[in-house]
């Protein structure tokens, strides 16, 4: 696929990620609205959120103004290389810019500068993986600022909150996290839970958790109960919907884990506010599908 | 749902209690935190008349100017209301303004604030940016746009039913103060 016609597929799963609510992220609100009853503010309030999702995506607009991060997961087979797919990543982010399906939120750290485009010192975020399998299987998340000011990394154990080093040390963790999001991160989001890895492959870890599907099952039978029971806990803190009360505080909890040294032990949460944007693209030879 | 017509009255806020969902619809000005610091320093000359018996939105909006010089918001989501704690019981006070609207609640001042002057604090619905500026259908004027700049500046702006949810009161009821409590009743029972 040549340079243009990669760059404005990118275009485009930027413009569905920024402006077309995420099919399951939509599915699990209406749960929430189901669960509230009617004649509730939560409910009301969710279906709000979800009436802003349908009058952003009928005018290609932001769902919310704040249009986060880009992170991009891209696995790529022989018949791509690294530096072309960076090149189309980043052209198609200043175009998604100035086309207003994402605001200017690159602020040089020394001078206080936005780049105005989206682009600068260590953004869009890109991680790579190589596969044997020609084409590519692009994932992008847009997460923004509030959501990620709430996430957080522990080291167990925590005295405060009497956190031992195992599961249940880590489901305080999680609870601690939710609770600290509360009137901030808009609510509900969904969690990600990074346990164990180091500093930094524990919060990436976390944060990967972000891109599986909020029906879906955990693998491990252990960490799928862990996530059932962090989630039912969590919802029955009553912070609701932008925290005003009610039963839908999160919308999903995703754990996955890492081996960690004898001496360390981190759990890592990356909040993502309901505004959860991801979108997703297949590329086989000239085929390109989103999903 | 309720619906507020603005201007309005000390009793019309009395009635209302935390927890009732309103639709607003009347003139009303954004203010941050230039904006509110204006109004306590100085007698706030150009918005005076406005702000009596209005509301003040802590919003900083995505505004496209068009060819012909109108403004129009593109994105209108409220900010964290917390920031203006130190000034709000003032101006409520000095501008008789009747509601404060934006996300997250606000302190104790505030409240007694509202409780004195017989206003409210109400909640926008973070993120819905769409929604919001599609509810004002006009910007009636900007002031202090050249001191302030595009987010801090005092829009005028005429609203139609604008969705809030009214979270602390004139009897002084907070419902972020309640449901905080009661989450961490919650919470200790769950980790300690
Ligand atoms: S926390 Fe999410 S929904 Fe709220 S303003 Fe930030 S990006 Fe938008």
């Amino acid at each position: 696929m040549d340079h243009k016609e990669l760059t404005g597929h990118f275009l485009e799963l930027i413009r569905r990620a920024s402006t077309v609510v995420p099919p399951d992220v939509e599915k699990a609100i209406r749960q929430g609205i189901e669960n509230e009853g009617e004649g509730t503010t939560a409910a009301s309030t969710l279906t709000l959120l979800l009436e802003n999702c349908d009058k952003a995506s009928d005018a290609s607009t932001p769902i919310c103004q704040d249009t986060g991060a880009l992170y991009f997961f891209i696995d790529y087979g022989p018949d791509y290389r690294q530096k072309q797919l960076r090149e189309a990543i980043e052209e198609a982010t200043a175009e998604a810019t100035a086309n207003y399906y994402l605001r200017p939120n690159a602020v040089d750290s020394v001078t206080g500068k936005n780049s105005g485009n989206n682009l600068g010192a260590g953004t869009p975020i890109i991680h790579f993986h190589e596969r044997d399998e020609d084409g590519l299987r692009v994932r992008l998340m847009l997460k923004g600022g509030g959501s990620e000011n709430v996430s957080l990394q522990y080291k167990l154990p925590d005295g405060r909150l009497k956190a031992g080093r195992d599961m249940d040390g880590v489901r305080k963790c999680v609870i601690d996290a939710i609770f600290q999001a509360q009137g901030k991160g808009c609510s509900p989001g969904v969690v990600g839970v990074g346990i164990g890895g180091n500093r930094d492959t524990s919060y990436s870890g976390a944060k990967e958790q972000l891109l599986r599907d909020l029906g879906d099952t955990n693998p491990d039978p252990e960490l799928a109960k862990f996530e059932a029971q962090v989630l039912a806990e969590a919802n029955s803190l009553g912070i609701g919907p932008m925290g005003l009360g009610g039963k839908t505080t999160v919308l999903g909890v995703k754990a996955g884990a890492m081996h960690r040294l004898p001496a360390c032990f981190f759990v890592s949460t990356a909040y993502v506010c309901w505004a959860y944007r991801k979108a997703f693209m297949s590329v086989k030879g000239s085929e390109v599908s989103y999903d | 749902m309720i619906k507020l017509t603005l201007p309005t009255t000390p009793d019309e806020i009395r009635k209302l209690k935390a927890g009732d969902e309103v639709s607003i619809t009347g003139v009303m000005v954004t203010a941050r935190d230039a904006a509110h610091k204006y109004l306590v320093e100085t007698e706030g000359e150009d918005v005076r008349d406005l702000l009596k018996g209005s509301m003040i939105y802590h919003c900083g909006p995505v505004v496209r100017k068009g060819d012909d010089g109108k403004y129009t918001f593109v994105a209108a989501g409220p900010t964290t209301s917390i920031r203006e704690e130190p000034y709000e019981a003032a101006v409520i006070d000095k501008y008789e303004v009747r509601g404060v609207i934006g996300k997250g609640g606000m302190g104790g001042d505030t409240l007694a604030a509202c409780g004195e002057h017989g206003s409210v604090y109400l909640s926008a619905i973070g993120g819905i940016a769409t929604t919001l500026a599609q509810s004002v259908k006009e910007v009636l004027d900007v002031k202090k746009l050249e001191e302030f700049g595009v987010p801090e500046a005092f829009w005028v702006i005429r609203v139609e039913n604008f969705p809030a949810v009214v979270t602390m009161d004139s009897h002084g009821v907070s419902l972020h103060d309640q449901i905080e409590k009661k989450s961490r009743e919650t919470y200790d029972k769950l980790v300690k």
